[in-house]
């Protein structure tokens, strides 16, 4: 019952989709007012319908109901009830079920949040975020309904992918599709631009605050995933260039041009349709992400099981949002307020840099990720292009980027001068260069890349601190600065924090591959670990041999370590569960190999410098995020004929 | 005219990622199409004492069905192999990695549509010719020139759509 | 002497080297097997393909692995183990794609992209303060400029 009560309800949530997705913009065209109030009812009301249906999986999940396909195909009894909650979003379809969720989580917050909008482009936005979910909406009843039943149910479930049975699975998934549907809504905002014929910077000051928070769950999300990647997979890599991994930094990296190219836009009125067709880009990059993922284009690690059928609807679905956009854009070209005038040096010309740098950044992950297909299209055979490409192509994108993040937010408006700034910044540079070197031989040896990576960071860094030292100087104290302000130095150092993880766990991460028996020992970085053998370890869906490893750390502490190797009840699969300890300096990280007969078995262990480094950057970038989309002034109610700041 | 470019650019792309949908990305081309087939001398399965190499099967095409008693899939394509050997089709077989040499004991079960079969304990013939897993089949035309590789289980429709008109082609 | 005393400490020594030992790598010749890490690192597993041959568990990996450690004991270089290898599954086994003409612009298009950037920019900024000297010449401006704060 309660399943097809899930089914009803999408259905259901679906008309309305279609009845928000009509009515206000034609009410928005029209000028009526009642049409276009429609639009807040039917978006609370999908909301609704949706987190209906959505309860009704997850019940059918926390009841064991394997009538139900998908939870047969992807739970088990035994499964541990968190873990049966997280299932919900286990698979293809309860993933898109999660993703509709999340649309009208959205639209639903726009309804209540954006009263101060002119009733036309609310109208506009709602409108339109109607017509993505018609889409999607339409696709999972066609093609990928969660709810369908197996007859007769079988006695018990197949188990949720033991890779999945992790606390990353609870949040990675959800914050990711918050970030991939989040830009749905500068989307809307841009083709309301496009609809209304006026683009002005109250648009930008509209779109800006829902931007920044996309961008900060889909950062959240990404290095959720990376964090997951790492404690999952048993030898502690954190990023591979997987085709789905590239589908999920292209809409990050066009996020992140497109929020700096909103504070452009908001602040001087300028470049407004180049951010404008920017919001249309990272949406499209969103929609190509999940068309990657699910088509089986591509070949992944992660992808959800291929039908072609799928793939053709959601390429149907990118081809008429996106290329519908797209011709609305050619054919309604805005055109912004008088183009002014900035200096070569000043912080719009570096923004411009920034957008150059960013999107040169997104085509050529996008360039690598799709080249197999272009090739075996074309009929040119098959490449693979794997993390030795990407690594070596990246590094010299991002690096004149990370330059110019320190000198960015110190250049003022309009016109700065190169000399002013070389003075402001002397003493940064220099201390970033002793770092350079100095961090890199406390490590062990100097590298360049290395020295490169920590120059760029310690940068940035002090870059920060440069812009905070100055900023009473120019008439306010630290405590009166907006938050906007701190937002953006606190996500700069962020990314600084992250690439310094980045560059030295990369440079200066070791391991040992060895043969443990009881007593034997083993030294790295320092510590030494000890191995007192392993035991049979029963957990509630897996049997486990666990291992106790004694690590002694340089400075006469100690802790125990119990790394795993569990076989999962259910199917039988095995899964290397591996220990970490995380610490500021760097994680120790012990996997167990093979058992190699009698109590020996075959362990690694891997020191790895400042790891933590990568994920604290990107709470810290998240944290500036919500810093400056919080900021004062996009609460206030804005003065009536507002010129561009 | 610079409106139209993003809208032209997305075209072009949607137009690849439109025939992606038709392509296998898991597919591993072989190179030796077109080349010669890769030289082994192996005990043969139904023969104790007898080896066999490719040259002894030229003069003909031929097919070479990589399988193994542990594969699910290869019973799976068994039934259409018995149809192709009983049509007259020569198709031999490379024992893969039969550790527990059950490869005899089922044959004899299930019936043995191969002229013979070659057994490749190791492995090692299997990296010679780029086997990537089981079953996979090789057709080799009648001069020793590997002509087609097909990944997976054979069917009536790979048949046709593969091998068929390569056969035809050559008026066996 | 007592017994225990004659037998007392090679019995100790035979007890605590059976106890205190320093795991011995796992690996026959470590730096062989730094050296295979290294390549096989950058090769595609052919079976789960989003796998490196080094890292992936499947047993055609493994039996590739171990073809690449014979093939280095014997004495052959880096490069002619990946042709070894790619002479056998062609060039979808490299991680890292060979540049040949098929794949020129996978390898130029990164800079291709930098250099459009840049040029973009030089253009975005330069044809503002082209357009505005010139609105400001039509407009019949003295000629100095306004000070830009």
């Amino acid at each position: 019952m309660i399943p097809e009560l899930g089914h009803f309800s999408l259905i259901v949530a679906l008309l309305l989709a279609v009845v928000q997705g009509t009515l206000p913009l034609v009410g928005a065209q029209t000028g009526n007012a009642s049409l276009m109030a429609v639009a807040r009812p039917a978006a609370l009301g999908q909301l609704a319908f949706i987190g209906l249906a959505f309860a009704s999986l997850a019940y059918a999940f926390l009841t064991n109901d394997f009538s139900v396909k998908n939870v047969a195909s992807n739970s088990f009894s035994q499964l541990p009830p968190v873990y049966r909650l997280t299932a919900t979003w286990g698979s293809h379809e309860g993933s898109m079920l999660l993703w509709v969720l999340m649309l009208a989580g959205w639209t639903a917050a726009l309804t209540v949040l954006s009263r101060r909008l002119p009733a036309q482009t609310r109208a506009r936005v709602l409108g339109v975020l109607g017509l993505v979910s018609v889409g999607f909406l339409a696709f999972v009843v066609a093609t990928s309904n969660p709810f369908e039943r197996l007859l007769p149910p079988p006695a018990d479930g197949r188990d949720l992918n033991p890779l999945l049975q992790d606390a990353g699975m609870i949040l990675h998934p959800p914050m990711l599709y918050m970030g991939y549907v989040g830009f749905s809504v500068s989307f809307a905002f841009a083709l309301a631009a496009l609809l209304d014929g006026r683009l002005d910077a109250a648009w930008a000051r509209w779109a800006r605050p829902w931007t920044t928070v996309a961008w900060v769950f889909l950062t959240v999300g990404i290095a959720l995933g990376s964090w997951w990647a790492y404690r999952e997979l048993g030898w502690g890599g954190w990023w591979f260039w997987d085709p789905t991994e590239n589908a999920s930094l292209m809409p990050w990296l066009a996020g992140t041009a497109l929020i700096h190219s909103l504070a452009v836009a908001e602040r001087r009125g300028q470049l407004l349709a180049w951010t404008l067709f920017l919001s249309i880009a990272t949406f499209a990059m969103s929609l190509l992400g999940t068309f990657l993922i699910r088509s089986g284009v591509l070949s992944s690690v992660h992808a959800f099981a291929n039908d072609p059928a799928r793939g053709l609807f959601i390429l149907a679905l990118l081809a008429v949002v996106i290329g519908g956009s797209l011709l609305l854009y050619a054919w309604r070209f805005p055109r912004g307020g008088a183009p002014e005038a900035f200096g070569w040096v000043s912080r719009e010309s570096l923004l411009v840099a920034n957008n150059a740098l960013l999107l040169a950044a997104l085509a050529t992950v996008m360039l690598g990720t799709l080249y197999p297909l272009f090739l075996d299209a074309l009929g040119f055979g098959k490449v693979s292009v794997g993390p030795p490409y990407f690594d070596a192509v990246f590094v010299p994108l991002f690096a004149p980027l990370l330059f110019l993040v320190a000198v960015g937010p110190l250049t003022p408006w309009r016109q700065g001068s190169a000399a002013t700034l070389a003075h402001r910044m002397r003493w940064a540079f220099v201390g970033a260069l002793v770092l350079a070197v100095a961090v890199p031989l406390a490590q062990g040896d100097i590298r360049p890349l290395a020295a490169l990576g920590v120059f760029l960071g310690a940068w940035i860094l002090f870059g920060v601190v440069v812009g905070l030292a100055q900023a009473p100087s120019r008439g306010s104290g630290l405590r009166t600065l907006p938050r906007g302000y701190w937002g953006m130095q606190v996500a700069h150092a962020g990314l600084a924090v992250m690439v310094l993880g980045i560059t030295l766990v990369s440079n200066y991460q070791s391991e040992r591959d060895v043969r443990m028996d009881v007593g034997d020992h083993v030294d790295l970085a320092g510590h030494r670990f000890v191995f007192k053998g392993a035991t049979g370890h029963p957990g509630p869906n897996y049997v486990a041999d666990r291992a106790t490893v004694e690590v002694t750390t340089p400075g006469g502490g100690s802790f125990v370590l119990y790394p795993e190797k569990r076989k999962y009840n259910a199917t039988g699969a095995g899964m290397t569960e591996a220990a970490v300890r995380t610490g500021v300096l760097g994680d120790l990280y012990v996997s167990l190999g093979e058992h190699l007969g009698g109590k020996a078995w075959s362990v690694r262990v891997y020191h790895k410098p400042f790891v933590g480094w990568l994920w604290a950057g990107g709470a810290l970038m998240a944290l500036g995020g919500l810093l400056a989309a919080s900021d004062r002034r996009y609460r206030r109610a804005p003065a009536p004929a507002e010129a561009p700041a | 005219m610079k409106r139209w470019l993003p809208f032209a650019a997305f075209t072009v792309l949607l137009a690849f990622l439109f025939a992606g949908l038709w392509l296998d990305p898991r597919e591993v081309p072989s190179p030796f199409i077109g080349k010669p087939a890769p030289a082994f001398t192996l005990p043969v399965l139904e023969r104790p004492g007898q080896t066999f190499s490719p040259a002894q099967a030229r003069g003909e095409p031929w097919l070479l069905n990589v399988w193994a008693p542990w594969c699910r899939t290869c019973r799976k394509e068994h039934p259409f192999l018995m149809q192709l050997a009983a049509s007259g089709v020569r198709l031999y077989g490379l024992n893969w990695q039969d550790q527990a040499r059950e490869a005899a004991a089922l044959l004899a079960e299930i019936g043995n549509p191969y002229v013979l079969n070659a057994v490749d304990q190791d492995g090692r013939a299997g990296i010679d010719w780029g086997v990537t897993g089981v079953p996979e089949t090789f057709l080799i035309d009648a001069d020793g020139v590997v002509r087609a590789k097909h990944s997976g289980p054979l069917s009536e429709r790979v048949w046709n759509r593969k091998f068929a008109p390569l056969l035809q082609g050559k008026g066996s | 002497m007592s017994g225990l005393r004659r037998w007392g400490v090679p019995l100790a020594l035979l007890v605590t080297s059976a106890v205190a030992v320093e795991a011995p790598p796992n690996a026959d010749d470590p730096a062989l097997e730094r050296r295979l890490l290294a390549l096989t690192a950058d090769l595609r597993c052919v079976v789960c393909q989003n796998e490196s041959l080094a890292e992936s568990r499947a047993p055609l990996a493994k039996d590739l692995r171990q073809e690449v450690r014979d093939l280095m004991r014997q004495g052959r270089t880096d490069p002619e183990v990946v042709e070894y290898l790619t002479a056998r599954y062609g060039d979808f086994v490299l991680y890292r794609p060979p540049f040949k003409p098929v794949t020129y612009l996978l390898w130029i298009g990164p800079a291709l992209f930098l250099g459009a950037g840049g040029i973009a920019w030089f253009l975005a900024i330069r044809r503002r303060q082209c357009r505005t000297a010139a609105d400001r010449i039509l407009d019949g401006d003295s000629g100095t400029d306004p000070p830009l704060s």
